[in-house]
């Protein structure tokens, strides 16, 4: 079943991923016009990133170098997922409601080495507009869908995972990439 | 009863941790804190024990062979809780020297005593995350503090509330 917001856009390019400490991922990203025709090339282009990046299931904008307020989820077939809504791209998405906070264990393409232990809602409300259309939407998920949506948009103010870590031991060597 | 002061670090393999076990319980010794990691391959342990005397708890690590061991007496404390607020402080960015030495001096100028840290460098990235006791009132300031010193390298800080539900 195609959910409401699943993407439908245009063929995208694979785009090189930055990792840290590239400069890009610690700048807040700006908001962007949703129906922007360039706007909308960088959301096809963000699908054909994940989509090509084995075990990734969200890429920001800032990941490739962009500073804009932008990214694409999909955490289809993930073990840990519940509510799932396929592949999407959100703009300018804000977090308006969150509950049930529960820690877990995360990676970042953008930092390709390390894991962390990160307490994130285990369900959200998120406000955003969908590329293109410029259509608003909220979406109301839970579990891994809401963790990576909290991490992408974490990624649009500029945090990764490293700026909400549990403490001094609760990050980790990367032994394989998930 | 003795409390001694131990340091184990060699290379790391198979049952390292054990051996460092056996060596002390064959002198009667009682682990009571320690900690164990791997740092860039490296096995190191450190711990606090009771029971042998120094030469005693030295002869038996001196049969582990490949490592470098310490072995002194201390005087017994206890964790003192002065009744700080716990705080956890993230920097990452690119390494160059001094990142530790600038941000925990600024912590300590505060009165944040660091109670656990951790770095690790990764490629070029460098990451630092320290848990600290705070006095109370002085954790806005000292996340101005913080942001200046981190500007000044070139990295990134954040300092935020640990979190400590008891379930
Ligand atoms: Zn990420």
């Amino acid at each position: 079943m195609t959910a409401p917001v699943a993407w439908d856009g245009p063929q995208g390019n694979v785009l090189p991923v930055v990792t840290a400490p590239a400069t890009v991922l610690s700048t807040v990203g700006d908001e962007v016009d949703p129906a922007d025709p360039a706007v909308v090339q960088l959301a096809a282009d963000l699908v054909a990133t994940m989509r090509v990046s084995p075990g990734c299931v969200g890429l920001a904008a800032t990941q490739v170098g962009v500073g804009a307020q932008i990214f694409a989820v999909d955490v289809t077939g993930h073990p840990k997922a519940a509510t799932t809504h396929g592949t999407f791209v959100l703009c300018n998405a804000k977090i308006i409601e969150a509950s049930r906070w529960k820690a877990g264990r995360e990676g970042c393409m953008s930092v390709p080495d390390l894991t962390g232990d990160v307490k994130r809602a285990g369900r959200i409300v998120v406000s955003a507009a969908l590329p293109g259309s410029g259509e608003p939407v909220e979406i109301t998920t839970d579990a891994f869908e809401a963790r990576a949506l909290q991490h992408e948009i974490d990624h649009c103010a500029g945090k990764l995972f490293l700026d909400r870590v549990a403490g001094a031991h609760a990050i980790y060597q990367r032994k394989v990439y998930l | 009863m003795h409390e001694l002061a131990i340091t184990v670090i060699g290379p790391d393999r198979t049952g390292i941790v054990a051996d460092v076990a056996e060596a002390l319980a064959g002198v009667g010794a009682n682990l009571t804190d320690s900690t164990m990691t791997r740092l860039r391959g490296h096995f190191t342990m450190t711990l606090i024990c009771t029971g042998p005397a120094v030469d005693e708890a030295s002869a038996a690590l001196s049969s582990l062979g490949d490592v470098v061991t310490s072995v002194r007496s201390v005087a017994p404390e206890f964790d003192k809780s002065d009744g700080g607020d716990p705080y956890v402080v993230s920097v990452h960015g690119a390494d160059r020297l001094g990142i530790v030495s600038a941000v925990t001096r600024v912590v300590a100028a505060a009165g944040g005593n660091i109670t656990d840290l951790s770095t690790r460098l990764t490629g070029a990235l460098y990451v630092l995350i320290a848990e600290v006791d705070l006095p109370a009132g002085v954790s806005d300031e000292l996340a101005e503090q913080l942001a200046v010193a981190a500007a000044e390298l070139g990295v990134e800080v954040t300092l935020r509330r640990a979190e400590s539900e008891i379930l």
